[in-house]
């Protein structure tokens, strides 16, 4: 791989304080007025108005993780902001998705999964929320459209029913309304609303991939994960979900893994990059893209970019 | 396939070249002996195939007759064949039996089986289940009677069959049934077990990032997912041909009466209390190895008995997306789980 300018690290004393190696983390700027994002930059880019008070809703602080005695997440640090997308970008093997999925704890269901560090939502050690309730908050949408073997509307009601506490079996025409909403949401009300008894099998795979954000939406969580959303599907299928993306950050915080620089620099509004289960450098997608702090950034973002 | 470009091109695809199939010439003498006896078993198993299905279907046909499917068996003497009656008993029996081994094998062996693989802990507990299973698999079901007969004869359990002189009786359909569901049970729980093994993580994934417990994964999504009724379907399948095909069970634990004789007034658990016989025991006992009362009836039940059992697994083989082809459903569901492509994609 790249060299690296500084030493592999060691393996972890866990919660060891590491002064000299901290990574360059930018303070989040407040946004500047106008269209000033989208001037600075020479790659197109979908000029939107700034994240106005994004406000943090998870904390993920000095987190390690590992499956078995492998640590591959070492000493990870990042705010999650509600109105603003978050992207983890990093080469293959560099925790950038084990570090997405123990943010819903679902890493847990991986034999072998250790941690250390805090993660928090909205204040609260996101081990101290009861597990279920947690992934109502924080849900995922997957790297392959996975919807369930059910009609559209089963596979979007599936995430209303069976709420501990609520309807266990809501009749149709109350949780109607709301899958029209999440299928709205999602972007998929216009090209599925006539027939929700249609296979959800049927669908393309963009429309399978839509399906699975409306279905992650219909729980109404705090905080969207995506597992790089876009990595099975054809161009213009991911341009819907990236602009699909951008439109949710409002109502919910937004944190996307992608391979996929362009679509990095496209949705998010801060980007981390990862290597090697460490944080490299995170900052505002301009501050990463254009003038990148470490040389493994510049290394990679370079290489990729060709 | 070739395939011509275009219809306005009206070029002529050239002549297709197709690989020649290896010839068996060029090998060791050894390997072509080998070849040609691997060659020669299988075409002598369907030798077999083919003569016991025309044996049966000539023996049969040539002494089925319809009445024999309305009127209650009657013990006949040899040479006294015309009054021995027809099968109407040994057919509902044979209902009797596979209806209650299936309602107690397909929920235990479902059950089992998903707790097995969904949950799996203690993970000593689950091994040790997984051995008993595949040893009850193993156990031949004469010992299986046996061992019923030990249980079923304690004066307690007579309320399952009927009170002898110092033990129970131990002979009925639901003690039958009941031995039966042993024999089905590792057929549904390998066909679940495997089914489950086979759907993909990424089903059980989605549910539970959306916040579902692992019951309701399994209820909601994993259970009714086509490619777990098919698998299921096909454990059902199985068992029950298996326990329409026992014979040792039934001599034991059922009797030998022809008759299907109800004990007390009760209607139905009187009938399921007492004795009586299904198409193996009665193809037995009418066998000249066994009283040879009627052994051209036996033929005629053995091939209703044969005919039942390749129904049941020509349903295996639709069931399973073999020749007789899956369904629509089936199809799409098992290419978009396997590949993670919808239908149209």
């Amino acid at each position: 791989m790249d060299d690296l300018d500084t030493e592999p690290m060691l393996p972890p004393p866990i919660r060891r304080i590491e002064v000299d190696r901290e990574p360059h983390v930018a303070p989040a700027r407040p946004a500047p007025n106008g269209n000033g994002v989208a001037v600075a930059a020479p790659r197109p880019r979908n000029v939107r108005p700034p994240a106005l008070g994004a406000r943090e809703r998870m904390s993920i602080d000095g987190v390690w993780l590992a499956y078995g005695e492998n640590w591959v997440v070492r000493d990870v640090s990042l705010p999650v902001r509600q109105g603003e997308v978050l992207a983890l970008i990093g080469a293959s093997g560099s925790g950038k998705t084990t570090l997405l999925r123990s943010l819903n704890r679902l890493t847990e269901i991986t034999a072998g999964a250790g941690r250390a560090g805090s993660i928090t939502l909205d204040g609260q050690d996101i081990h101290e929320i009861e597990v279920n309730a947690l992934r109502r908050r924080v849900t995922m949408v997957f790297q392959q459209p996975n919807p369930f073997p059910m009609s559209i509307f089963e596979n979007v009601a599936y995430a209303l029913r069976e709420k501990p506490g609520g309807r266990r079996r809501g009749r149709r025409s109350q949780l109607e309304p709301a899958v029209r909403e999440a299928l709205r949401r999602a972007g998929l009300h216009d090209e599925v609303g006539e027939d929700l008894d249609r296979s959800a099998l049927a669908l393309s795979g963009g429309q399978q991939q839509r399906l699975c954000i409306a279905r992650a939406l219909a729980a109404e969580p705090e905080v969207l994960l995506l597992d790089e959303p876009c990595s099975a599907l054809d161009p213009i299928s991911t341009a819907v979900i990236e602009d699909l993306v951008i439109g949710l950050r409002e109502s919910v915080a937004v944190v996307i893994v992608t391979h996929n620089l362009q679509q990095a620099f496209r949705v998010a509004d801060h980007v981390a990059f990862m290597h090697l289960g460490e944080l490299v450098e995170y900052g505002t997608s301009e501050e990463v893209f254009d003038h990148p702090i470490q040389r493994r950034t510049r290394d990679y973002i370079s290489g990729a970019f060709g | 396939m070739a395939s011509v470009a275009a219809g306005e091109r009206p070029t002529r695809p050239p002549a297709i070249v197709r690989p020649r199939r290896e010839g068996t010439a060029t090998w060791p003498l050894a390997d072509r002996i080998c070849h040609a006896l691997c060659w020669a078993v299988g075409v002598g198993l369907c030798v077999i195939t083919i003569a016991i299905v025309v044996f049966m279907l000539v023996k049969g046909i040539t002494y089925l007759r319809p009445k024999l499917f309305i009127e209650h068996p009657a013990p006949a003497g040899p040479g006294a064949q015309a009054k021995s009656g027809g099968f109407l008993d040994p057919i509902v029996g044979t209902f009797i039996v596979t209806a209650i081994g299936i309602a107690i094998a397909a929920p235990a062996g479902i059950g089992l089986a998903t707790w097995l693989n969904e949950y799996g802990r203690p993970r000593w507990l689950a091994r040790t289940v997984e051995s008993a299973i595949e040893m009850i698999a193993g156990v031949p079901s004469i010992v299986l009677a046996i061992f019923g007969l030990v249980i079923f004869s304690r004066p307690f359990l007579a309320f399952l069959s009927q009170p002898g002189a110092t033990v129970a009786l131990s002979q009925s359909f639901i003690i039958a049934g009941i031995m039966m569901s042993l024999l089905a049970l590792p057929l549904v729980f390998t066909a679940t077990r495997e089914s489950l093994t086979q759907l993909p993580p990424r089903l059980r994934e989605a549910s539970y990032a959306l916040g579902k417990t692992r019951a309701t994964t399994i209820r909601r999504v994993l259970l009714p997912s086509p490619q777990m009724r098919t698998g299921m379907a096909t454990g059902v399948v199985l068992g029950m041909g298996r326990i329409i095909g026992d014979t040792a069970i039934l001599t034991i634990l059922l009797g030998s009466t022809l008759k299907n004789e109800a004990v007390g007034h009760v209607p139905v658990w009187g009938t399921l209390r007492g004795t009586g016989s299904t198409l193996t025991s009665y193809i037995y006992n009418n066998s000249p190895a066994g009283e040879g009362g009627a052994p051209q009836k036996a033929y005629a039940a053995a091939f209703l008995l044969l005919m039942s059992v390749l129904v049941l697994n020509a349903a295996v083989t639709r069931l399973t997306g073999g020749q007789g082809g899956a369904t629509r459903l089936t199809r799409i569901g098992r290419r978009a789980l396997l590949t993670g492509v919808g239908g149209n994609g």
